[in-house]
């Protein structure tokens, strides 16, 4: 229910590469605007206290914690979702392709916020150390895995994604 | 979280005429205040986003100091090659706040102006003698902390850059709360151009970020590990909580401020 007299603002993002609009109120969260309103459910609200990171999506290119971001502050802005990280044709996309490939997850709740994560890690660093990816997953939090597994799929995205930046060269 | 307005104005002079409207409040990465607005202990009335206002925002080297904008990223910070180059400490110390996403949305107007006791930037500012430089003056780091959250800002009043003197050595040693990740206890050493050391701490102080005398006075003398086992560091005025005692803290001061020493030498 939105309370009475509370004022709407119309907001806009390129939310994976598509134009989206939608109504949020000063207060509206990011997370909130994604899942409820362009009813984008991918991301995940785990703690909602900007500890556990299931919520990571990028916006205009950096990482963050859409829990701790208000959409009014993306107006305008270019955000990317686990929604945009299969491939085109729906199958799964490096990252998500080695979380399995690695039992890098068990119940699920916490792997798009862990995916991009990694993707952002990757950008930056395309060969991270063991301790890069670590501290680079500081503001992510597993309870099944023990992050030994997240931390292998990591390790196999990269080496796909430098291997075949190799091969295109 | 209690209702409000959001105004998230793209020129400094709109959004300094918006705070002096009652109730309102500036935004800056939003880190800490979004987890404050949600557990409702504040409830502005108008929320002014700085985050659109590219001129609070870059790194620059201006003779003989570095001028951070208000608006710029810990991220921004901890990867610039300026930084690295002139203060390398400020990169040390930017690297280790909060975890990435954290990184990518705080800003040292924010964590300045909120002035945190176990927050790591305040360390920086009061041991490198920075000057807080806002829409209506400059203030010298050590007049700028008052105590736990409070700083000598006016209502209203915008951090739109920091100004660092280059020292000629500086580094951030941490000790950090591992679940928080804030610094149970912090020192910032700072050598200056003219030989003087600056010792800045945070996480211990139970009236936050300090400057220690004795450390400081002993360092200038005898730039040594060694030197630091003289100093008598008190628990007095050191906080207490369940991570630690003053005592403890105390402690970590000279050990903090030891590894300092010798990260330098």
């Amino acid at each position: 229910m939105r309370p009475k007299g509370v004022k709407m603002a119309t907001i806009s993002m390129t939310v994976n590469g598509k134009q989206l609009s939608g109504e949020a109120q000063g207060n509206t969260l990011l997370v909130e605007f994604l899942r409820e309103e362009l009813k984008m459910t991918g991301t995940h609200v785990g703690c909602d206290t900007s500890q556990c990171g299931a919520c990571v999506v990028h916006v205009n290119g950096e990482s963050v914690k859409s829990c701790t971001v208000f959409a009014s502050a993306c107006d305008g802005g270019t955000v990317a979702t686990i929604e945009g990280m299969a491939n085109d044709d729906g199958s799964l996309g490096v990252i998500q392709q080695a979380f399995q490939d690695e039992h890098g997850l068990q119940c699920g709740f916490c792997t798009p916020g862990m995916v991009m994560s990694i993707a952002d890690i990757l950008k930056n660093n395309p060969q991270p150390t063991e301790a890069e990816i670590r501290e680079g997953l500081k503001g992510n939090i597993c309870r099944c895995t023990g992050y030994h597994n997240i931390v292998k799929a990591a390790q196999s995205a990269a080496a796909t994604l430098s291997g075949a930046a190799q091969a295109a060269e | 979280m209690y209702s409000f307005e959001f105004t998230r104005p793209s020129d400094l002079s709109v959004a300094v005429d918006a705070l002096k409207g009652d109730g309102a409040q500036a935004l800056g990465g939003g880190q800490t205040l979004i987890p404050v607005l949600k557990q409702r202990l504040a409830a502005p009335t108008t929320l002014v986003d700085l985050s659109g206002i590219e001129s609070l925002k870059g790194i620059r080297r201006m003779g003989d100091m570095l001028v951070i904008g208000g608006g710029t990223t810990h991220g921004a910070v901890a990867a610039s090659g300026d930084v690295a180059a002139a203060i390398p400490g400020l990169v040390e110390l930017t690297s280790k706040i909060g975890d990435p996403q954290v990184r990518n949305r705080g800003t040292i107007g924010g964590s300045l102006a909120n002035n945190d006791p176990a927050a790591c930037y305040p360390s920086a500012a009061l041991a490198l003698g920075a000057i807080i430089v806002t829409n209506q003056r400059e203030i010298a780091a050590d007049d700028f902390f008052q105590g736990l959250y409070a700083t000598s800002l006016e209502e209203g009043e915008v951090i739109t850059a920091v100004k660092f003197p280059i020292p000629a050595a500086s580094t951030y040693q941490k000790f950090e709360q591992p679940a928080s990740r804030f610094s149970l206890t912090s020192v910032f050493l700072a050598k200056m151009q003219d030989g003087s050391v600056r010792v800045g701490v945070t996480g211990a102080g139970a009236d936050g970020v300090f400057r220690h005398e004795g450390l400081e006075q002993a360092l200038s003398a005898n730039f040594s590990a060694g030197a630091v086992d003289g100093v008598s560091v008190s628990a007095e005025g050191m906080s207490n909580d369940l991570h630690a005692t003053p005592e403890y803290r105390a402690n970590l001061v000279k050990v903090m401020t030891k590894r300092a020493v010798e990260a330098l030498s």
